[in-house]
């Protein structure tokens, strides 16, 4: 006869497994050790608020302490999804206050959030401690102020990217007055000023204050006078550096940072004028994390702050520091594990990107902790990219945008195939990976075949024929996100691979060739996917073979959504007699 | 060729148990070679436009929406600060009251009022009333107002276009019972 663990040593053991991939598992074992599992699951992650019920979840997990749910596809940060498709943060929150009123950390991704919702956090949970949001919309000042003023053991608010319907900077008075819990205040993302005295008041009464992260509207008075009142910040956004040079001010300024003794990460920076930057020199040897992606600088300037950054781990940077800055990065920032580079000018039109493929190469061969990048350029070589992934196999996310559509590799005008194909069967780690430039069906086919371990994949402006997504669905054992935008393919590989969907969290195909009928087709047969039609301009006939012009499938066990707009058909709006003369050309 | 050996293998693949389609129904692989996508016509501002293959030395592209993959965040943020740089534009927020999401507009683009409304009134597809000097808008539930230099609340209209593009300073679309209490002409 088996042994059976004690369902109290298990819990015992299960105290040690934070991960809920790994709880994930342990929950398929048997009944018992799902029970187990279930029962002491604090933090419970929801990729698609579609794919369960907000009261199964609340169900399965009543010691839930802490959601993080996610909305909108990724798509939808580039405009790709029209507005009032979904993603209610609501219902979750209606139904947590009914069932889950220990709840303490809620963190939301891509959702609508009203004030009413957020009156209702703050209302419902008594130990409320956590609220992050992060490009979330559909509140305004008002409802930050009732959390403000009603979480009294508030210890983080962080509004990542959101936006607001900014009111005014009153809502920061709403803090209780007596000293707070606070460990981390976001509000880079507002607009509008906020009183700073009210910040300076909020700041000296925050002892346990570590990351503090403030908008545009703060000068840089305020922050001096801020950083005053809270040197032991290991995070720090500043607001606007943007100041009429003044010797005093500068002065000010470096001794505010130099007393910053704990400061590891820095962002914000907007409209930073050089001359101010050596004010940040002496943080800079302490610096794992920095954000200049909003600071346009020149190369110079930027060299000169980055070679003192010898321990940086993350940089996030425009194009302005040029392949030579990166070079610079390359042999100051040895410990650089995320490198991302963004365009200064993020338009088709732009004329001069000053970084190339050679950049990336650089840091490529200097930093050999190198594992996240995100690089957009205008066009990049086949060889580039094999350098890369020869030097660089311990990559785990690759994301290439190739600004120009279709770019082949400039020098031998080849599609950039090989490239990619090194890429893929080098990095054996690779988690997520987005591709550009000019890509056949050949491309996919090694993407198919080497890359294992991929989790997300995104696509645009690339392949030849249905065999492009054939070979991804058919190959990418742990494909779990595909989005794909612009591509000549529909649904032969889509219907041919339904059963792939399954196994994946969702996918995503605006602009690609998948017809009507094909869209009909799949909902009858997979009734445990949700496929959702989204036309922005739904015409009133619909033939069966014409192509829709996005469609976003996902797994779930939530049934249908009753929340759709008029312009998102799914076959439970609209139910089909019997499946009509389909011809999957 | 290798497409035609990978054809081979995707008939076979046909006869598991995931074929989907009516029986006797033709089996091709390739759907189009194009790159280019046929659009339908389509009115909306935010237009497509896919240049399919690259055409070199051409005049300014037109814009592909979402492309290079930017968040809008960080695209607002460059944007205003090209325009604040170069003295061009000059952007406002509208809200609209009820609508969960907000919008960017430049004021310098429009020439007079009827045509900011219309903008309007597309963008967030309501319709506005008339405005009336003396009586503000009639003839709808919503309201255009605005937020001026000093911080005060105005209706969209009360003050010549090239003073109002000049201190406007946001733009929120009221609903209802709230707009009573501007006055108009103030």
């Amino acid at each position: 006869m088996a042994l059976r663990l004690p369902s109290k040593v298990l819990k015992h053991i299960l105290s040690f497994i934070d991960s809920n991939e790994d709880r994930n598992s342990v929950s398929l074992v048997c009944k018992s050790w799902f029970e187990t599992e279930r029962k002491t699951r604090k933090r419970v992650f929801v990729g698609n608020c579609y794919a369960v019920t907000p009261a199964a979840v609340a169900r399965r997990f009543p010691e839930m302490r802490s959601l993080t749910l996610k909305g909108k596809p990724h798509f939808a940060d580039y405009n790709l999804v029209p507005d009032g498709w979904g993603g209610y943060a609501c219902p979750w929150i209606e139904a947590m206050a009914a069932k889950s009123p220990s709840l303490e950390e809620i963190r939301l991704k891509r959702m609508v959030v009203t004030d009413e919702c957020l009156e209702r956090i703050a209302a419902s949970f008594k130990d409320f401690k956590v609220l992050v949001l992060t490009s979330c919309e559909g509140f305004s000042t008002d409802g930050i102020a009732a959390i403000a003023s009603t979480c009294r053991n508030l210890r983080v608010l962080e509004l990542r990217e959101c936006i607001v319907e900014d009111l005014g900077g009153d809502w920061l008075s709403y803090f209780p007055e007596t000293s707070t819990s606070l460990v981390s205040l976001d509000f880079s993302c507002l607009d509008s000023e906020v009183k700073i005295s009210d910040l300076e008041r909020l700041v000296s009464r925050s002892p346990n204050l570590k990351s503090l992260k403030l908008n545009p509207a703060v000068t840089l008075d305020g922050l001096v006078s801020i950083l005053r009142r809270a040197p032991q910040l290991t995070e720090l956004g500043t607001g606007s550096f943007a100041a009429e040079l003044k010797p005093e001010a500068f002065t000010k300024l470096s001794k505010a940072f130099s007393n910053c003794k704990q400061l590891q990460s820095l962002s914000g920076l907007w409209d930073v004028l050089p001359e101010y930057l050596p004010a940040l020199y002496s943080v800079c040897p302490g610096l794992t994390s920095l954000n200049l992606s909003y600071a346009t600088v020149r190369m110079p300037d930027l060299v000169e702050l980055l070679r003192r950054c010898s321990k940086l781990q993350k940089l996030w940077v425009m194009d302005l520091i040029e392949d030579k800055g990166l070079e610079a990065v390359a042999s100051y920032c040895k410990e650089l594990r995320e490198l991302r580079v963004f365009p200064s000018e993020p338009d088709l039109d732009a004329t001069n990107i000053p970084v190339t493929e050679q950049g990336l190469v650089y840091v490529s061969k200097g930093c050999r902790k190198l594992e996240s990048v995100l690089y957009f350029c205008v066009q990049f070589t086949n060889a580039a990219l094999i350098t890369i992934a020869r030097k660089r196999p311990n990559l785990k996310c690759f994301r290439l945008c190739v600004i120009e559509p279709f770019a082949p590799d400039y020098k031998t005008n080849e599609p950039l195939d090989k490239g990619f194909k090194a890429i893929a069967e080098g990095c054996k780690d690779l988690r997520r990976l987005s591709v550009s430039g000019l890509l056949s069906d050949k491309a996919f086919k090694y993407i198919g075949k080497h890359a294992k371990k991929v989790r997300m994949l995104s696509i645009a402006f690339a392949g030849d024929s249905d065999l492009m997504l054939h070979h991804l669905l058919s190959g990418c054992q742990s494909l779990k996100k595909l989005e794909i935008r612009d591509c000549p393919f529909g649904d032969t590989a889509l219907l041919e691979n339904a059963a792939k969907l399954e196994t994946m969290r969702s996918l995503w195909m605006s602009s690609c060739f998948v017809s009507f009928g094909a869209c009909k087709l799949l909902s009858q047969k997979m009734p445990r996917l949700n496929v959702e039609v989204i036309d922005e301009h739904p015409p009133k006939t619909r033939p069966e073979s014409s192509p829709v012009e996005r469609i976003y499938i996902y797994r779930t066990v939530a049934g249908p959504r009753m929340d759709t707009p008029e312009f998102v058909w799914t076959l439970h709006k609209n139910p089909e007699i019997g499946v009509s003369k389909l011809a999957i050309k | 060729m290798e497409k035609v050996g990978d054809y081979d293998e995707l008939v076979n693949l046909k006869a598991t148990e995931l074929r989907l389609g009516l029986p006797g129904t033709e089996e091709t692989v390739s759907c189009g070679k194009s790159n280019k996508r046929a659009l339908p016509d389509d009115d909306t501002e935010k237009e497509i436009e896919s240049t399919g293959k690259t055409e070199t030395a051409s005049p300014p592209k037109a814009q592909i929406v979402g492309w290079p993959p930017v968040r809008s965040y960080r695209r607002n943020s460059i944007q205003t600060k090209k325009n604040e740089s170069e003295g061009q534009g000059n952007y406002v927020k509208v809200s609209m009251d009820g609508a969960p999401y907000l919008r960017k507009i430049d004021l310098t683009v429009y020439k007079k009022y009827p045509e900011l409304m219309k903008s309007l009134e597309n963008m967030f597809k309501f319709s506005v009333g008339e405005y009336f000097e003396r009586e503000g808008y009639k003839g709808s539930d919503f309201v255009p107002t605005y937020e001026d230099k000093d911080g005060d609340w105005m209706l969209v209209g009360d003050v010549p276009w090239e003073m109002f593009v000049s201190s406007c300073k946001r733009l929120r679309i009221m609903k209802g019972s709230e707009v009573k209490g501007l006055g108009c002409g103030v």
